[in-house]
């Protein structure tokens, strides 16, 4: 047990730290793809629900595309056929090589991905309003900003919260998928120390054991801001 | 893009196909026969049941699929001794084998809860109708039950489907040979990032293919309801 515990610790010895600088470093990602994947989520599903016609089919393109990708392809294409493009950009003017940061390919990846599921959640969202809503905040003489502001945009939150956090849920376990392109996130520190200590069973645990606690916890949040979202309603449990 | 690259490339593309649909057929149909026990300790009147099987379902939705399979494929490694003494090493030992494990297992947490959410769904009055109507126990479960349940858990099942079709190409970073590692051999060969874009194509036609055939199979298994649902 000792000897255990041993492996986990702190400092030189130990692979602790290692693991905890891996762990924060999948929670900095998948916090980091969530305004890009909300803002470009409710981009497209704006765009889906608008009159023109191109606009709506290339929205629903969008959707389809990175709802039926694995996510590992997704990400291999962003970081390789991201290198490529920007090699070919930078080649314009100079023949310096370029490197694509594995972060920023794991965030507009995962942000694709993201994004495609959060317009399927937003149209469902926009769809539980009833028109009457709308009809009610013009009688009332609010104007466009408040009646979004005020009226429209809480029961949007509250419709599209549970939709969103398990999208969240969903995005903390795609992160492990950044490790194959390099990034020193929780999986891939953990397959360096699986390398060093040779007991694979153990550290693999040890980071599902990680993954585990962390959803544990975006669980007691979600609950919290669910919560939150349902102040306004009569039906609390 | 080079035709003489894809003539080389893309037949391997296709037998990696392949071996992606065996992965998912025979994971998801595994799952399906681990799920149903799994969903029925879920609901079980006893306190330990209920545990161990909420645990089970919790560890594999709640964790990466890509650690999961790297914590068979290269855990079992730290038990060696004990596999070779029962004689599964070799099994071990096979990236495939420990592919379709993991996705078994995995699926099989997932498909649960689908089944799970379905029976809770029927409501109680039939299975008093069915006690009253003097059936048994199993007779109740099986016969009125979950016909109703499966019908109920057919869409989440189709969805799982494709979930699954997705996810299988965490097998080629175990050194699978599936569309995905097949896919990453022709790029690694010639980096030629097309390759990745036909891999796209294909799994967005497989994914496609697998919805339509869904909804159709839908259609026909609740065309019995199609009456009452109009009415509703």
């Amino acid at each position: 047990m000792d000897e255990v515990l041993g492996l986990f610790s702190f400092g030189a010895g130990g692979w602790g730290d290692e693991l905890a600088s891996g762990a924060l470093l999948t929670v900095e990602l998948a916090v980091a793809t969530i305004p890009f994947g909300l803002v470009v989520g409710m981009l497209v599903a704006l765009a889906r629900r608008s009159d023109s016609k191109p606009l709506r089919i290339l929205a629903n393109i969008f959707a389809t595309v990175f709802r039926g990708l694995p996510e590992l392809l997704t990400i291999f294409i962003v970081y390789y056929g991201g290198q490529l493009l920007l090699q070919q950009v930078v080649g314009l003017v100079s023949d310096a090589r370029v490197e694509v940061s594995a972060f920023l390919a794991g965030v507009v990846a995962l942000g694709c991905v993201f994004s495609a599921y959060a317009s399927e959640v937003f149209l469902g969202a926009f769809r539980g309003i009833q028109s009457g809503q709308y009809d009610a905040a013009n009688a009332l003489g609010l104007r466009r900003f408040p009646t979004i502001y005020c009226v429209i945009f809480p029961q949007f939150v509250r419709l599209a919260l549970p939709g969103v956090a398990n999208l969240w849920l969903n995005l903390l376990k795609d992160t492990a998928l950044v490790s194959v392109i390099a990034l020193n996130d929780l999986m891939r520190q953990t397959y360096v120390a699986v390398g060093a200590t040779k007991q694979p069973f153990t550290f693999y645990l040890a980071a599902c054991l990680i993954y585990l606690a962390m959803s544990i916890v975006s669980s007691f949040g979600i609950t919290a801001i669910e919560r939150w979202s349902e102040r306004g309603t009569r039906y609390m449990r | 893009m080079n035709p003489e690259l894809l003539a080389r490339y893309l037949p391997r593309m296709l037998e990696g196909l392949l071996v992606t649909m065996e992965l998912v057929v025979i994971s998801v149909a595994l799952g399906a026969l681990l799920a149903l026990p799994i969903a029925l300790a879920r609901l079980s009147s006893s306190w330990f049941w209920r545990s161990l099987s909420f645990g089970y379902v919790y560890f594999f939705r709640g964790t990466p699929l890509l650690a999961q399979t790297y914590l068979v494929y290269y855990g079992s490694g730290q038990f060696r001794h004990f596999f070779e003494a029962i004689g599964l090493w070799g099994l071990f030992r096979e990236a495939f084998f420990c592919c379709v494990l993991t996705f078994t297992l995995n699926t099989a947490a997932y498909q649960a809860e689908i089944l799970r959410g379905a029976i809770r769904a029927i409501s109680q009055g039939q299975r008093e109708a069915a006690l009253s109507l003097g059936l048994r126990q199993h007779q109740v479960l099986i016969r009125v039950i979950l016909p109703q349940a499966l019908i109920l858990a057919l869409r989440p099942l189709g969805n799982e489907i494709i979930l699954m079709v997705k996810s299988s190409a965490i097998a080629a970073i175990v050194t699978v040979f599936d569309l995905m590692g097949a896919t990453r051999l022709a790029y690694a060969r010639s980096f030629d990032i097309s390759f990745y874009f036909w891999a796209a194509a294909f799994y967005l036609i497989i994914v496609e293919a697998l919805r339509r055939l869904w909804d159709r199979l839908e259609r026909r298994m609740t065309r019995h309801l199609a009456l009452s649902a109009h009415r509703a």
